[in-house]
């Protein structure tokens, strides 16, 4: 009988730090990920922890993640060469086929960014796939900003919106997320459109509330959730919201469906 | 096939059960209980007819038996997690109704949900067969029959046990040799018709009276009561929320097992992600998470039952002296409530 929390042990192919406490690790595995999608990371003596995945290529995953907890300190202890555990991936990811010839629009707060950052990349080196990109980004500061190349190369192929919350930096507007909903040119996309949000809970409570004030309708949000989990295949029961398992319904689930949700 | 049997006789055939089955039946541990010279009763291994627990409800259910407190999933080196092994002996599990409908609760989350078996409980539940208690009526906070699980016919023994001893139904061939020789009796077992406690519960198929609900002022009454220890979790017949922890051996630290650790909502941090704040921080909004999951969003999800056996050990248990059928009645008037709300609207 097959095993759906067995850890397999791959090798840790490159760590780079985007921020302070932001580092990317970038592990060799073959396993198969849908943007949006998530993985269990375990390290031996510590234990799991749910990860999303913000990049793939040919034979490996990359992780973005922040030291805020047991596992996460342990890993950020980890250099290239070491092992890292994983099992998955889980969940259900973005709808990427939904999205296609349409006018995407993306709003992240902070390592939101993270689980939209491969479908990014996608739309970039396939410009084809969708009309445009629309890409509000925002930070607390300076030192969280993370994927600093990606958010330069990006300029040049998506129509893009970089903020600080309350910070200034050249080139960067100064603001919530929420005060830049209203300059995308939504009835240009002629209802054409479909919109991405993912951040902090708070964040991604009033980006709806402000889509929804500018608007634009509520079938067409899209937004990806992070829980507590132990298991994430249905059994542990840490990320059940309602009759919701976020590991198995989500991450991503439409905003029709979220915005209904009470943990 | 029935049999009437006096204790020696039980005796005989529980030997000869032991051979093939580990069997489990409620079980006395003397002083052991919450206060001092007080016993609890749990699911334990029997050897001895006379230790079998029959005249009064376990305080813990038989899930113990299939979701042990905690268990090893793995044992893990530096480079490996090597998948615990699971008992090789078939079970039998001696249970009132109320438990073994219980299983099928546990089953729809552990076995079916999202596609996912889990392995470590079904692996027990193929080993598990039951030998159904005749319920005698349970106590004062039981409400199986309000619950619909006061019936089974989920079992392969029916046991009516007595001070002289038992009468048996065996309904499962695999257990016929076992009985051979024994005093034939014909014996079919009677179900619990009525409990002293009946609930009505509350309808919550509205979403908007839902929503009104999770934001009703009776939830904070349980911030005042409820102490976030778990108890009711932990002696419910259904609950299944686990936690993983991983555990080295002290005479080296390279080498552990990674356990499944028996979790509640009802505990302060069940649902904290790190670095993070609780989403529900107080008493009163994990009450409300369980109480709407037992008796709305189990149903939603698995069309099914409801994730409530009636079993009435939560109550039991409760060293704060919360009812569940209490706090199904409260959740009814409010219900009432915001429905009149809606109708003068």
């Amino acid at each position: 009988m097959m095993n759906p929390v067995q850890p397999k042990p791959c090798t840790i192919l490159d760590v780079h730090k985007e921020s302070a406490h932001e580092w990317t690790f970038r592990v060799e595995t073959d396993a198969k990920v849908s943007h949006g999608q998530f993985m269990q990371l375990s390290i031996p003596k510590i234990g799991e922890c749910p990860i999303s995945v913000s990049a793939q290529g040919d034979g490996w995953l990359e992780f973005t993640i922040r030291n805020v907890g047991k596992v996460t300190n342990v890993i950020f202890e980890k250099t290239a060469g070491d092992t890292l555990f994983l099992r998955g991936p889980y969940g259900k990811g973005w709808p990427v086929d939904q999205f296609q010839g349409k006018h995407v629009v993306v709003i992240t707060g902070g390592t939101g960014l993270a689980p939209v950052r491969s479908m990014l990349n996608c739309f970039a080196s396939q410009p084809d796939m969708v009309k445009s990109v629309h890409l509000i980004s925002g930070f607390k500061n300076e030192e969280g900003i993370v994927f600093h190349k990606e958010l330069e190369a990006w300029k040049e192929k998506f129509s893009t919106i970089y903020a600080l919350d309350n910070d200034t930096k050249e080139g960067w507007r100064t603001g919530m997320v929420t005060a830049f909903v209203k300059e995308i040119p939504w009835d240009s996309f002629e209802g054409n459109y479909a919109v991405v949000v993912v951040g902090p809970p708070p964040m991604m409570k009033f980006t709806g509330l402000e889509l929804l004030k500018n608007g634009v309708d509520a079938e067409k949000i899209w937004m990806s959730f992070e829980r507590k989990m132990s298991c994430a295949v249905g059994k542990c029961g840490h990320c059940r919201i309602d009759e919701t398992y976020v590991c198995l319904d989500g991450p991503v689930f439409p905003y029709t469906v979220a915005r209904d949700l009470v943990d | 096939m029935g049999y009437t049997l006096n204790t020696a006789q039980a005796n005989q055939v529980l030997a000869a059960l032991r051979k093939d089955y580990t069997v489990y039946a409620p079980k006395r541990f003397r002083n052991q209980g919450r206060y001092s010279a007080t016993d609890v009763i749990r699911y334990d291994e029997v050897e001895r007819w006379e230790d079998i627990v029959w005249d009064v409800k376990s305080d813990y259910p038989a899930k113990e038996v299939l979701t042990p407190i905690q268990q090893a999933i793995f044992y893990f080196t530096e480079d490996e997690y090597r998948e615990s092994k699971g008992p090789k002996k078939p079970i039998l599990v001696l249970a009132r109704p109320c438990d073994i409908n219980a299983q099928h609760v546990q089953a729809k989350i552990y076995a079916g949900n999202g596609g996912y078996t889990d392995l470590y409980y079904e692996r027990m539940r193929e080993l598990v067969k039951f030998a159904m208690m005749e319920c005698n009526g349970g106590d004062d906070t039981c409400f199986c029959v309000s619950m619909g699980t006061n019936k089974t016919d989920d079992y392969s023994l029916a046991l009516k046990f007595s001070e002289d001893g038992v009468q048996v139904q065996v309904t499962d061939d695999a257990f016929a040799p076992y009985f051979e020789g024994q005093p034939e009796a014909d014996y079919t077992p009677a179900f619990v018709e009525e409990n002293e406690l009946k609930v009505t519960l509350p309808d919550l198929e509205d979403k908007e009276v839902r929503k009104a609900l999770k934001n009703h002022p009776m939830w904070k009454e349980y911030d005042a009561r409820c102490i976030s220890c778990g108890s009711c979790t932990v002696a419910c017949s259904t609950c299944t929320c686990f936690t993983t922890r991983d555990i080295i051996y002290g005479d080296n630290p390279e080498v552990g097992e990674r356990r499944r650790v028996t979790s509640s909502c009802q505990i302060a941090g069940f649902d904290q992600m790190a670095g993070q704040r609780e989403f529900r921080s107080t008493a009163g909004d994990r009450m409300r998470y369980k109480v709407l999951h037992k008796f709305h969003d189990y149903k939603a999800r698995f069309e099914d039952s409801h994730m409530c056996v009636g079993c009435g050990r939560c109550t039991h248990r409760c060293p704060e002296l919360i009812s569940i059928s209490a706090t199904l009645n409260k959740v009814s008037a409010a219900v009432d409530e915001i429905k009149a709300g809606q109708a003068k609207q």
